[in-house]
């Protein structure tokens, strides 16, 4: 299995780029190329050093109106993609959407017409429903840029994206890195675009570690090797990647209990013995401490959790800049 | 309306699936019945439709059908789908008894009658409600219903999760003779899934709904069928291993039938890459694999109707995330020319299509439609085997645009519809 494939008929991947192969909307880790996103993560590591400068600003997007829709709750991709916008100078406005009222009353069509009557030039979407971002980008004005801010189980692909860069600014060279990824593969939309992504970026080996309750059954086909046992996934590997375990998920059919699942799963400072030494240790938050991992390895000296925070903010500048970038492009030649 | 003529369909190639027959012949009709085959030169005609060239079989006949009314009639009216199941070659359709309000008093039996009757473009036969208010917890007043002219029991697309209840269920229907129409699908098992459990849905993170559904719900039938002596039919059977169990019940003598969707034999999950929700159906497209096993199955007789499971839609009903959107395909007018796709393909003969179209979903419905005997109901299609068209979603008849065909070539488009020797539908050319 060649790891580097992506299958290109799959998602989103028609629709994201453009005629000239430039990001039109940010959908989907899968179709992309890898000259993309490797364009993607350079145009990020430019802005890295932003927040370190006295003036936190670039004016690039001066002008745009940028929308934060989230029908669902997040803390961090929010605040994020906030500050991204801002330090890119566009203006930003966060629209709450709470799944339920927007169920009760207006149809998802009709909220995003309405706020296209407002002339926003982006929307940066956060839904409950797999295929949501798909779907505006679909139905939106050609002038408009949609941007995935999580869709139901399906993506995170900015997620994705500040993981890779993460590991890139530790271990530059993929083609030499094992990769496990732990946890609910099953129900994270984080997982698969992480999937995606390592395999375009060409890593050696990507591990999956899970019960079989919360796995997926054909990550085979991807080249994914699958493990159910810890002990043996994690021996010798270069990056894990914790994934959140949701709080219903735990009491049901698909475990018995946190507990349990941290007694098998949970990332330990034994467990982590089993890796490289100098292995990173990576959790998309929020993290439930005593079910994915111990504070012991959270705070831990090889825990880069929070540096991928950090890193969210230029990645989601780099994805801002140049899907809104390709669209002035566009408008300008239709000017000239 | 037309009046009542006497009409002699003239050179046509007549296929007759109930006898097998298939030769260039007249065929005359007249007080709304087929009176004769042949040259018969003493038949005076008040109207002759030339069908040089053209195949003349029997009104086709569709096990599963949503008209939408009552209760829905944003999707579709009886007016209106019956008349798009004219213009699609069919002359009886059966609906399942999931109406709002539901089929489970003869009331709404009757209703439905009057306004079929009222439409007056397609025969319209109704599936009973095995369950009061298809529940699954008491089972409904079936002789009534009967009585009222439904044709069988059927449990719609809910199930009936206890299964001492569907055993008692099954019994009491073999009682007053009503065959026991079942969709096969586990509650639990298909909970909250929108696509096939497997690769695709794995990829797009959609609930996927596994093969196991279907399995488990059709071993649990096939053991109460078996154990109590009871005629059941499948509906819409999607997987390549529920065909076989189905083919190992009828091996051992089992009174057991099985009808699968049009579309199923066409689109896999491939087709929702891509997250198109006209798509999505249920139950949901699967692999390859299971698709060519159905297209055998109806080969073989295992399958001996194709329906077109028509589920018409307003635009809004697709207008979400896939599994947010309302499954179902508008499928009348496209049910022939796919099923004469799978004939230019080489899948079906063309005599076996027709069979799975018109005499054997007649037989299963215990009605003696679907044929072209001398004495029978003048219900007749006639149609261009080899016509080229494209399918346009805005030019269907059906009040639902919802079709995945869109833009799909076909060869083969009904001409003539005529029901009791009426014209119900003739191709006006564009």
């Amino acid at each position: 299995m060649n790891l580097q494939e992506s299958p290109t008929w799959l998602g989103s991947a028609k629709l994201q780029v453009d005629g000239k192969g430039r990001l039109r909307h940010f959908l989907s880790i899968e179709g992309l190329s890898r000259r993309l996103i490797t364009e993607i993560l350079d145009t990020a590591e430019s802005f890295a050093s932003l927040p370190e400068q006295s003036v936190k600003k670039v004016p690039l997007l001066r002008g745009k109106t940028i929308a934060n829709l989230f029908f669902e709750a997040s803390t961090r991709t929010r605040t994020t993609f906030e500050l991204a916008a801002k330090r890119l100078s566009a203006d930003v406005l966060t629209v709450n959407l709470p799944t339920s009222s927007a169920v009760k009353g207006e149809s998802l069509l009709d909220t995003l017409r309405n706020l296209e009557a407002m002339h926003i030039d982006m929307f940066v979407v956060r839904h409950g429903q797999s295929g949501a971002a798909h779907f505006i980008a679909s139905h939106a004005s050609p002038h408009v840029s949609v941007v995935n801010g999580g869709d139901g189980r399906h993506a995170h692909p900015t997620q994705a994206l500040l993981d890779m860069f993460t590991i890139r600014r530790h271990k530059p060279d993929f083609s030499a890195l094992v990769v496990a990824i732990v946890g609910d593969v099953t129900h994270s939309r984080v997982a698969r675009s992480q999937i995606h992504a390592l395999r375009l970026l060409g890593v050696r080996e990507i591990r999956v570690i899970a019960p079989r309750t919360l796995l997926l059954r054909h990550l085979g086909e991807l080249g994914v090797r699958v493990f159910t046992n810890p002990c043996e996934g994690l021996k010798d590997v270069d990056v894990i990647m914790m994934l959140r375990l949701q709080r219903e998920r735990m009491d049901s059919a698909m475990l018995p209990s946190g507990l349990e699942f941290f007694h098998v799963y949970g990332l330990t400072p034994e467990k982590l013995a089993l890796a490289k030494p100098d292995a990173l240790v990576m959790h998309p938050g929020p993290i439930n401490r005593g079910v994915e991992m111990s504070s012991a390895v959270a705070d831990g000296p090889q825990s880069v959790i929070l540096q991928q925070v950090t890193h969210g903010i230029a990645i989601r500048m780099a994805v801002m800049s140049l899907c809104l970038g390709s669209h002035a492009a566009g408008r300008e030649r239709l000017h000239e | 309306m037309n009046p009542v003529k006497r009409i002699r369909i003239r050179g046509g190639r007549v296929i007759d699936p109930s006898r097998r027959l298939d030769a260039v012949l007249d065929l005359c009709l007249a007080e709304k019945r087929i009176v004769a085959l042949g040259d018969s030169p003493d038949f005076e005609a008040d109207e002759v439709i030339d069908a040089t060239g053209l195949v003349v079989c029997p009104g086709l006949v569709d096990l599963r059908v949503y008209l939408r009314e009552p209760g829905q009639e944003q999707k579709g009216t009886i007016a209106s789908e019956t008349a798009a199941a004219a213009a699609g070659g069919i002359t009886t359709v059966c609906v399942p008894p999931d109406t709002v309000p539901i089929i489970d008093t003869p009331a709404v039996a009757e209703l439905i009658k009057v306004r079929a009757d009222q439409s007056d473009r397609a025969w319209v036969l109704t599936l009973g409600a095995l369950t009061k208010g298809l529940a699954g917890e008491q089972i409904s007043e079936m002789a009534a219903l009967a009585k009222a002219g439904c044709v069988g029991v059927s449990n719609g697309l809910r199930q009936i999760p206890n299964t001492l209840i569907l055993r008692r269920a099954m019994e009491y229907a073999a009682t007053f003779g009503l065959t026991v129409f079942l969709h096969p699908q586990d509650p639990w098992l298909s909970a909250g899934g929108c696509a096939h459990e497997g690769f695709i849905s794995e990829q797009l993170g959609l609930p996927g709904i596994p093969v196991a559904a279907e399995t488990v719900a059709v071993a649990r039938a096939l053991v109460l069928a078996e154990q109590d002596g009871i005629r059941v039919h499948f509906t819409l059977l999607s997987a390549a291993r529920s065909v076989e169990m189905v083919a190992e019940a009828q091996a051992r003598g089992l009174p057991i039938t099985a009808d699968v969707a049009m579309h199923q034999l066409h689109l896999t999950e491939r087709d929702i890459a891509n997250f198109n929700a006209d798509c999505h159906v249920l139950p949901p497209l699967r692999t390859q694999h299971d698709r060519d096993t159905l297209r055998l199955a109806c080969a073989s007789d295992v399958v001996s109707a194709i329906c077109s499971d028509h589920q018409p839609h307003e635009p809004d009903a697709k207008l979400a995330p896939f599994c947010a959107t309302e499954p179902g395909i508008s499928g009348l007018e496209t049910l022939l020319p796919l099923g004469l796709r799978l004939v230019h393909e080489g899948v079906l003969d063309l005599s076996t299509l027709l069979s799975r179209l018109s005499w054997q979903p007649a037989r299963i419905l215990g009605q003696p439609y679907g044929t072209l005997q001398i004495g029978a109901r003048a219900d007749i299609c006639v149609f261009d085997l080899h016509r080229c068209w494209t399918v346009d979603a805005a030019r269907l008849v059906s009040r639902g645009h919802n079709t995945p065909f869109h833009g799909w070539e076909l060869k083969g488009r009904v001409l003539h519809t005529l029901m009791e020797g009426k014209r119900v539908f003739t191709l006006e050319d564009p």
